[in-house]
């Protein structure tokens, strides 16, 4: 595959520059080129006028490039110091390196404006704590050239300002970061130039100040696109089809996870769930769906009452018509090294149309069944026989909702409808949830995305810290008022 | 796995290059000896294939083999390693001996043989069935617990024929002869029923049963709604929860039809050749499984076809260190570990290599 075709980037020292695309389109592959994680076939690289080699990470920090992955590389059980510390020991005496590291880090704190707590072990530290010790730990070892990939997606509103106002300050001072997101709304806001990538390619570059949202979203995509809200007003919904009551469950360390959740799903109505990743969205997804039963709480789904003592499990869940597309693609949602056709049974493994009563599987019927499925939900490539792994993060959702929504739900939960999807496909997505909301359907979305709840939800349940902090009609929504709520500042 | 190469190459081309690397490293050590590699070469396959009772040893081992090689394949679809084949193979036997020494006087062959096949599968499969119940219910390693369970087997055996089977004033550690009933009909004595000349060996009926096992372990596995459950727990055990299907009992059922598919290799040695419980009837065939397994690729197919190259390695290699002066059994324990290394443990190495070539190759072509 060549993820990188003729690819050419200047990046004026000290600005920011945005690299925006789809997945796939190979932001990550030009990241890895300049971190020394891939060396490109052909081409050059130069720095500071220098052309330069850079053929594994070390050479990048001796060249003064950082990088901050989307999927923090730190080692939870030791300290933010020691982090920092970890393969790049300033001396041979772990207590003389330590003082001298702090040293420098308190220096680099105070003109940069990044504070972490050195001595906190890093499983203790909220996310955001996390991402600075992170851009600490690349600046501490000579980075002038930061490379940041995603670095808001698990940060909340507020979380992102400050981070921006960080990066604003690192510039001024004469970092130059390359900041790579698909979130055109912060390229609009943080950086000076900005690169669009399709397919491979440098499909357009310009100043920030010349263009507009829909200027790059479109040549993203190469074509126009509506992802926003679709304009109608929110629905009141018709009768309850799941109740929830008094939800609390713990991790495995004892750790409540959720405490006294309570909720209502309508028909025709989206309930959006609005919250900071890992604030016990994931938990009641699970719960909600049958993967795990909580400690306390009553759920009622289809004239059919449970308890803690006596959980729904997923087999009664999809009998009772509650559909479910779960968070986690790749590890649950479908079995990554089947045939399409294959996973799209999953969970319906025992239907008629599946396996016959002696428990063959129909597997004939099942391939023309998926065929069509392909030929609605536009999966592509159009191939059943292509194992789900082989299929991009779109077209593997596509599949999962074509699965899910060609079984009729009554009620259906969803987690993260377009992560790692790309601007093309959410607009599908999108529209075949509304249809689904309008066939009288009852929606759980849960997002990390803010914009997505308010594209998609008519009432948005925030969730801090394992409880509904705040409920809200979309109307009455704005995200500084959600950020805060996120956050577990106010409550509504 | 992925190796990154078309399924062709992955599935065909891959083994025989894997194959072919072990043959040439086991090559160089042969004239390191100061031997002629192509005159070993030549007496393996002369032995082997040659003649029709090289065939019908061949086959023999490779019946074992098929069985045992099956045993490790659909535990693997579920995501466990069985190491036990060594074990369930010797429960087989003890189940397979002990119901035909019991009801041998009694019943005719056409009744006595397929109880006495249940018998071994039955044994082999209660006897896996314990490792999968602590796994799935205590989560005990199955890699530990199937090892661990193969000594014990080893030692069940040696009980039960030194204090239990051994005939008064018999010195051998080995039980009375099985009736006539209980002998399963070797390959010569069935073809010369209907009139075919076939020279003497230990090859017998039970090569049937063992390509059936094969067919019905590739009908289980992707035609059915069991096998669909058993592979979705095996490749994500995520997604299995998700999809409803309990993980626990799919372990518990995977080790239960991979002891019954060991089991049945009392069918095919002491039914089919020895004709009477004794020591070491298995040989190690539940380990050489794990490496037709390997490079059967877990696929039936792939696995009938292994054994037959383990069949032969055996049969060859035994008449190459009786053809070849100064050529002994150990160098053909070499070649074989070679195989196994090359097909087995390193299996995906040249990999990367082979997927470069095509991709130069089609490039070019």
């Amino acid at each position: 595959m060549q993820a990188n075709d003729e690819v050419s980037l200047q990046v004026a020292a000290g600005s920011v520059h945005a690299i925006v695309g789809e997945n796939g389109a190979g932001k990550s592959t030009l990241m890895s080129v300049l971190y020394g994680f891939h060396t490109a076939d052909r081409g050059t690289i130069e720095v500071d006028g220098r052309p330069v080699q850079i053929r594994n990470p070390h050479e990048a920090i001796a060249l003064g490039i950082g990088m901050v992955h989307q999927h923090f590389m730190l080692v939870e059980p030791f300290s933010a110091l020691d982090n920092v510390l970890l393969g790049a020991e300033p001396h041979v005496l772990l207590h003389r390196a330590e003082a001298e590291l702090r040293k420098r880090l308190y220096a680099l704190m105070l003109s940069t404006g990044l504070k972490v707590d050195l001595d906190a072990t890093v499983a203790d530290l909220p996310v955001g704590d996390r991402q600075r010790l992170e851009i600490l730990k690349a600046l501490v070892r000579g980075a002038r050239i930061l490379i940041l990939d995603e670095p808001t997606a698990v940060l909340t509103p507020q979380e992102t300002e400050t981070l921006f106002g960080v990066l604003e300050r690192l510039a001024a001072q004469g970092t130059t970061i390359l900041l790579i997101t698909h979130k055109l709304k912060e390229v609009m806001r943080l950086a000076k130039r900005v690169t669009v990538m399709r397919g491979g390619r440098v499909v357009h570059e310009t100043d920030v100040a010349q263009t507009s949202i829909e200027q790059l979203a479109a040549a993203m995509v190469g074509r126009k696109v509506a992802i926003g809200r679709d304009g109608m007003a929110a629905r009141r919904g018709g009768e309850v089809r799941l109740r929830a009551a008094g939800l609390a469950c713990q991790d495995a360390l004892g750790v409540p996870r959720l405490q006294g959740v309570s909720l209502e799903l309508r028909a025709g109505q989206i309930v959006g769930i609005a919250g900071v990743s890992g604030n016990g969205q994931s938990e009641l997804l699970e719960l909600l769906a049958g993967l795990r039963a909580p400690e306390a709480g009553t759920l009622e789904l289809a004239g059919r009452r449970f308890g803690a003592a006596q959980w729904l499990d997923p087999h009664t869940a999809r009998e009772l018509g509650l559909a479910h597309v779960p968070e986690d693609r790749q590890a649950r949602a479908m079995v990554m090294d089947f045939a399409a056709w294959e996973s799209a049974a999953l969970g319906y493994e025992d239907r008629a149309d599946v396996s016959s009563g002696a428990g063959w599987v129909q597997r004939s019927a099942l391939r023309r069944a998926t065929a069509a499925l392909m030929e609605r939900f536009d999966v592509r490539p159009r191939n059943a026989e292509l194992r789900c792994r082989q299929f991009s993060g779109g077209n593997q959702q596509k599949l999962v909702l074509a699965r899910e929504l060609s079984r009729g739900p009554k009620v259906l939960l969803v987690g993260q409808p377009t992560r790692g999807v790309d601007i093309g496909a959410i607009e599908f997505i999108y529209g075949q949830l509304r249809q689904l909301r309008d066939a009288g359907c009852a929606l759980l979305v849960v997002s990390s995305e803010l914009d997505e709840i308010l594209a998609l939800a008519d009432r948005v349940l925030v969730m801090h810290a394992g409880r509904i902090v705040g409920e809200l009609p979309v109307a009455q929504c704005d995200e500084q008022k959600l950020g805060l709520m996120m956050a577990g500042e106010v409550a509504a | 796995m992925n190796s990154g190469l078309p399924r062709w190459a992955d599935l065909g081309l891959l083994p025989l290059f894997n194959l072919g690397l072990a043959l040439l490293v086991a090559g160089v050590v042969v004239v390191l000896v100061g031997q002629d590699p192509w005159r070993v070469l030549a007496a393996l396959l002369h032995g082997a294939f040659g003649t029709p009772r090289g065939i019908g040893y061949t086959l023999y081992y490779a019946t074992t083999f098929i069985f045992t090689g099956l045993a490790v394949a659909v535990a693997f679809h579920a995501g466990l390693f069985n190491i036990g084949g060594e074990g369930q193979a010797i429960l087989g036997g003890i189940g397979t001996g002990l119901v035909g020494l019991w009801l041998g006087a009694w019943l005719p062959a056409w009744l006595l043989l397929p109880l006495m096949a249940l018998g071994g599968a039955l044994a082999g499969l209660a006897w896996a069935a314990v490792p999968g119940w602590l796994q799935a219910r205590r989560g005990s390693h199955i890699v530990i617990t199937t090892i661990m369970f193969n000594f014990l087997a080893s030692t069940l055996l040696v009980w039960l024929l030194v204090n239990k089977l051994k005939p008064a004033g018999s010195m051998a550690p080995e039980s009375a002869p099985l009736a006539e009933a209980a002998q399963l009909p070797s390959l010569h004595q069935a073809l010369a029923a209907f009139g075919i000349e076939w020279p003497a060996s230990p090859l017998n009926l039970s090569l049937l049963l063992a390509l059936a096992a094969a067919l019905g372990v590739y009908l289980l596995l992707w035609r059915t709604r069991a096998g669909y459950r058993l592979r979705a727990v095996g490749s994500s055990p995520g997604a299995a929860a998700y999809a409803g299907i309990d993980p626990k009992r799919q372990t518990v059922l995977a080790m239960m039809i991979a002891g019954a598919l060991a089991g049945l290799v009392g069918m095919n040695e002491i039914a089919g050749v020895q004709h009477k419980l004794l020591l070491e009837y298995v040989g190690g065939a539940g380990f050489t499984g794990i490496a037709v397994a390997l490079m059967g690729r877990n696929h039936p197919l792939g696995i009938v076809l292994a054994s037959v190259l383990f069949g032969a390695l055996f049969q060859g290699g035994a008449e190459v260190a009786f053809e070849v002066p100064g050529f002994s059994r150990d160098m053909v324990v070499m070649l074989q570990g070679f195989i196994v290394l090359f097909s087995g443990a390193m299996a995906y190495v040249a990999a990367p290599l082979l997927a470069r070539a095509l991709r130069v190759g089609r490039a070019h072509g």
